[in-house]
């Protein structure tokens, strides 16, 4: 038995730990640590509940947006404050220019290298190139002169010796399984990619004011709509939005979804691997109404067990028996002990660091071992992310979701079971951008009447001021982050918080295991998979960057007492 | 300052040429570089010819109690050729966030570039260190961040933090700052630390700060507590195009009230732009798109010192720290900023002879409008 580390895993966000045995070739236990706490629920407490948004909004840069919706829901929530239906379909729109960027900028930047081998794509023949990438899209940039171009240019790179950020990578690994020519369309799009992710976040701009950590605002949004004045969301505003919408519309459309189903033939295998627990969990969002009306979510609500798509469970977030943390192996305490779990409302926590001290070479992962919490829902290990949003809208029985997931089965000829697999996460991140694209069109068409029709309302300040608060309120904002469910839990007392809790996707999926010795995602998706070359272990990262890990928001907690332990003074 | 190691390596005009670029697109590049350094047109030769005779140097680029954010923010940097320099051309040796390599070879990569080129590359900190419990609250490699620090820094030509936490702690460091996040200056001594502080920083400053060392073989002149003055000498309020309303006493009363629809002054929603050095008025963001304020909210000082312990977001600054006139906001700007002495002082002479003027012109308005706001 061989014990391999990968850490740092790279090309995700945080910093992340995966130690995995290895027996006969495959891997037998797999064991994931989050390696840095920053406790921003701690520095929460005691603040005003307007200003969360921007506190939590700063758990992620990737994810910048998500946790900043699910503040002011959490906080609109606790105070009864109904937010005007431009500022819904604002968000709504801030939402899904947010999950598209993500997901075309983890399948190029963070995912492809994985698959796509950069120093094969030299030897390919242009002229070839060209001819496959015009026979899988309409994309303009698809002559043999350009692909030959990037290749000289590709060439130039590699004899300079310096490779930068393609040193040390995992080339020539048989694994790579992709013909020279495909190799060189990935390298191609990774920065074609690269220039248009910086277009499509113009939308939180125009609305948020900047992006990374765009603004927002409890009750509402802070961009007047104001179609006399050059400070407003105008017309030239708004059409500047539409254009930035279709142009990822088709970014997604010509170049993202063509290469995911040019690459997958190649690694149809890894529709066997990497599946993991087979319980999947969705809090939905994006309503065509509002965001009370749980009915008309583009992303519906819902549980799945064991891979059982004849049955969607509801989930119910104010439970305290449904949502609960636990800490057997995460370096915490609980006043009631280790065995305990406790619903966000509830949760106590106080950071107690029992690992080894750095530097080290293992973990002691029979006692605690990462700063992540465990969550569960109704006791059940869950996977969230992009296949979780999938495989509850295509078990809803919603046509949109039916006809991306079958035509897809269908291209690439593989039986639905694929699904739930490494292949089948990645491909449910594409499956689901098609439809978020489209849905965001949608949106703005709605923004555009709404102002057609007279309404210009942004944000509703009736209970802005806190004076107008009750004494004690609570309440919880949900959404769905580009990596799975997302929830905020908040407690107001006398106008201050005093209570915060994150419940964020990563915790879900990257969480050690609990005190039944249960493995979270991505523990449970490493084992059985087959490393081929310990020294090397390209499948550990493919796998676990098919959950696109983003590590800095699944850490954090709130420390009741104020303590931790500490032995080093501040400098 | 940044000598060459080797005559074989390329230098930028090579690189772009053999990527297909044009003399033209180069110079094009020299002028929105030199454009942003706010240098006269004799400096777009300097920086043309700088960077068609300069080699590469390689980064190593750290991630410690960080959101990300700034890495994001210097991909959306917004003109394409200069992604291409700053990713390829830079030698971007090791970011965790980008680079292919995981594991002991992403680590071997970090290691042979300190060897190789120790004393020549240039150190780039995203993020802050906890100095709690041992350094435990963030460990790469089983190593802590305070290790891995200073190991790197012991063979940098120069430490660029980028964004709040690697310059002030940013938001782990917001009391009661229970990790000890500690900003990198108060660790390391002894080598040249340029400050971009954000959160994040905008991705044309990020550029523009490392051309400049790049294009000058110096670090760009830095203000009082080590900010480059090219983008953090002016307050969001002294470029801030809704100005006028402030000196005229015109105000937003509440978010998305008629005034909001007519872009008034957010100063009473609580903008803390009259305390805030940096060039989102200028330069906005993500090319020129917009910048908070002219989407409706007010700043709230991300580049500042402590900006999350300086009051409520949306308080008025003259409720939240005693903020009166105009001629008294550097003193807020200090007193919010907690920097020594030495610094306060330089910093303050600096804005004062730079603003001098204009504030000469603006303070009979902007008492009259102080004075309106205390009647208020």
């Amino acid at each position: 038995m061989a014990r391999i580390v990968v850490d740092p895993i790279t090309r995700i966000e945080g910093h992340l730990r995966i130690e995995a045995e290895i027996k006969d070739g495959k891997i037998e236990e797999a064991y994931s640590s989050g390696t840095m706490v920053r406790l921003i629920e701690e520095i929460l407490r005691g603040r005003d509940p307007r200003d969360a948004w921007a506190f939590v909004g700063r758990v992620c840069g990737v994810c910048t947006t998500v946790h900043s919706l699910a503040s002011i829901r959490a906080v609109e929530d606790a105070l009864g404050i109904t937010v005007p239906p431009n500022a819904e379909l604002v968000r709504n729109l801030m939402f899904c220019a947010q999950n598209i960027h993500d997901h075309v900028v983890h399948f190029y930047h963070l995912h492809a290298l994985d698959w796509v081998d950069v120093v094969s794509a030299l030897k390919a023949d242009p002229k070839k190139t060209s001819e496959i990438a015009q026979s899988i899209s309409n994309w303009p940039k698809s002559s043999p002169g350009y692909f030959s171009d990037l290749q000289k240019r590709l060439t130039k790179f590699v004899e300079s010796g310096q490779l930068g950020i393609f040193a040390n990578g995992y080339w020539g690994h048989p694994a790579y399984k992709l013909p020279a020519e495909i190799n060189l369309i990935g390298v191609a799009h990774y920065l074609e990619a690269l220039e248009w992710q910086k277009e499509i976040v113009k939308v939180h701009t125009i609305f948020g004011g900047k992006n990374p950590h765009p603004n927002f605002l409890v009750g509402g949004m802070a961009c007047s709509i104001s179609l006399d004045d050059s400070s407003g969301i105008n017309a030239e505003r708004l059409a500047y939005v539409h254009q930035l919408l279709k142009q990822a519309k088709e970014f997604v459309e010509q170049v993202y979804i063509p290469d995911l189903l040019a690459i997958a033939p190649y690694y149809l295998d890894w529709g066997a691997i990497g599946g993991g627990l087979g319980n999947y969990l969705v809090y939905g969002d994006l309503s065509t109404s509002s965001y009370s009306d749980v009915q008309n979510y583009k992303f519906p609500a819902g549980a799945i067990l064991n891979k059982d798509l004849s049955k969607i469970h509801e989930v119910d977030l104010r439970n305290d028996s449904e949502v609960q943390e636990f800490i057997p192996h995460s370096w915490y305490e609980y006043a009631g002990g280790d065995g305990v779990g406790l619903h966000p409302w509830q949760g106590e926590t106080k950071l107690n660091y029992t690992g080894p001290k750095p530097p080290f070479d293992h973990l002691n992962v029979e006692e605690k071992y990462s700063f992540l919490k465990t969550p569960r829902w109704k006791g059940n290990a869950m996977e969230v992310g992009p296949l979780a949003r999938v495989l509850v809208g295509y078990a809803s029985g919603r046509e949109d979701f039916k006809e991306v997931v079958n035509s897809t089965l269908a291209k690439l000829n593989v039986p639905a079971a694929a699904l739930f697999s490494t292949l089948g996460r990645t491909a449910a991140r594409g499956l689901e951008s098609i439809l978020v694209a489209q849905w965001a069109l949608e949106f703005y068409d709605q923004l555009i009447g709404n102002i057609k029709s007279g309404d210009t309302r942004m944000a509703n300040m009736e209970k802005f001021k806190p004076e107008t608060w009750p004494a004690n309120a609570k309440g919880v904002g949900h959404t769905e982050a580009p990596r799975g469910a997302l929830a905020h839990w908040i407690v107001i007392e006398d106008q201050k918080i005093k209570n915060y809790q994150l419940v964020v996707p990563s915790t879900w999926n990257a969480s050690p295991r609990d005190q039944e010795g249960k493995s979270s995602a991505y523990e449970a998706a490493l084992k059985d998979t087959p490393i081929a070359d310990i020294n090397k272990p390209v499948e550990i990262l493919r796998t676990i960057h098919s959950f696109d890990p983003c590590l800095a928001c699944a850490v954090h907690l709130y420390d009741e007492e104020g303590k931790h332990i500490s032995k080093v003074q501040v400098l | 300052m940044l000598t060459e190691t080797s005559t074989q390596r390329k230098t930028y005009f090579e690189e772009l040429q053999d990527k297909g670029y044009s003399r033209r697109d180069f110079m094009k590049f020299c002028t929105m570089i030199a454009a942003y350094m706010g240098l006269q047109s004799s400096g777009v030769a300097q920086v043309t010819e700088a960077l068609k005779t300069k080699p590469r140097i390689p980064v190593i680029w750290l991630h410690f109690q960080e959101c990300t954010c700034c890495s994001e923010s210097f991909i959306r940097s917004s003109h394409p050729i200069v992604a291409d320099i700053i990713l390829d051309k830079l030698s971007l040796d090791y970011t965790e966030t980008l680079m292919a390599a995981a594991g002991h070879q992403a680590e071997e990569a970090m290691q042979k570039t300190m060897k190789d080129y120790y004393g020549e590359y240039v150190l780039c900190v995203e993020g802050s260190v906890p100095a709690g419990a041992d350094g435990v609250y963030c460990m790469i490699g089983g190593k802590s961040s305070m290790d891995i620090l200073h190991e790197a820094a012991a063979g940098a030509k120069a430490i660029i933090c980028w964004g709040s936490c690697a310059s002030n702690g940013c938001v782990q460091a917001a009391k009661p700052n229970p990790t000890k996040a500690t900003p990198i200056h108060k660790i390391i001594k002894g080598k040249p630390i340029i400050k971009v502080p954000g959160c994040p920083p905008i991705g044309e400053v990020m550029a523009g700060v490392l051309v400049h060392i790049l294009t000058f073989d110096t670090l760009p002149a830095l203000d009082g507590i080590g900010r480059p003055k090219a983008f953090y000498s002016k307050r969001v309020h002294d470029s801030c195009y809704r100005r006028p309303y402030y000196d005229a006493g015109m105000f937003v009363e509440t978010f998305d009230d008629e005034n909001a629809k007519r872009g008034y002054c957010l100063y009473k929603v609580g903008c803390k732009g009259p305390s805030t050095y940096n060039a989102c008025g200028i330069m906005k963001w993500n090319n020129g798109t917009s910048y908070p304020i002219q989407s409706g909210h007010g700043c709230f000082g991300c580049s500042e010192e402590s900006f999350w312990d300086n009051g409520p977001i949306y308080e008025r600054m003259v409720n939240a720290g005693g903020f009166g006139i105009e001629e008294n906001a550097d003193k807020v700007g200090m007193v919010a900023l907690g920097v020594t002495a030495a610094g306060l002082a330089a910093h303050a002479i600096a804005t004062n002879l730079r603003k001098h003027k204009v504030v000469d012109e603006l303070i009979a308005e902007g008492k009259q409008s102080e004075h309106e706001l205390k009647n208020d």
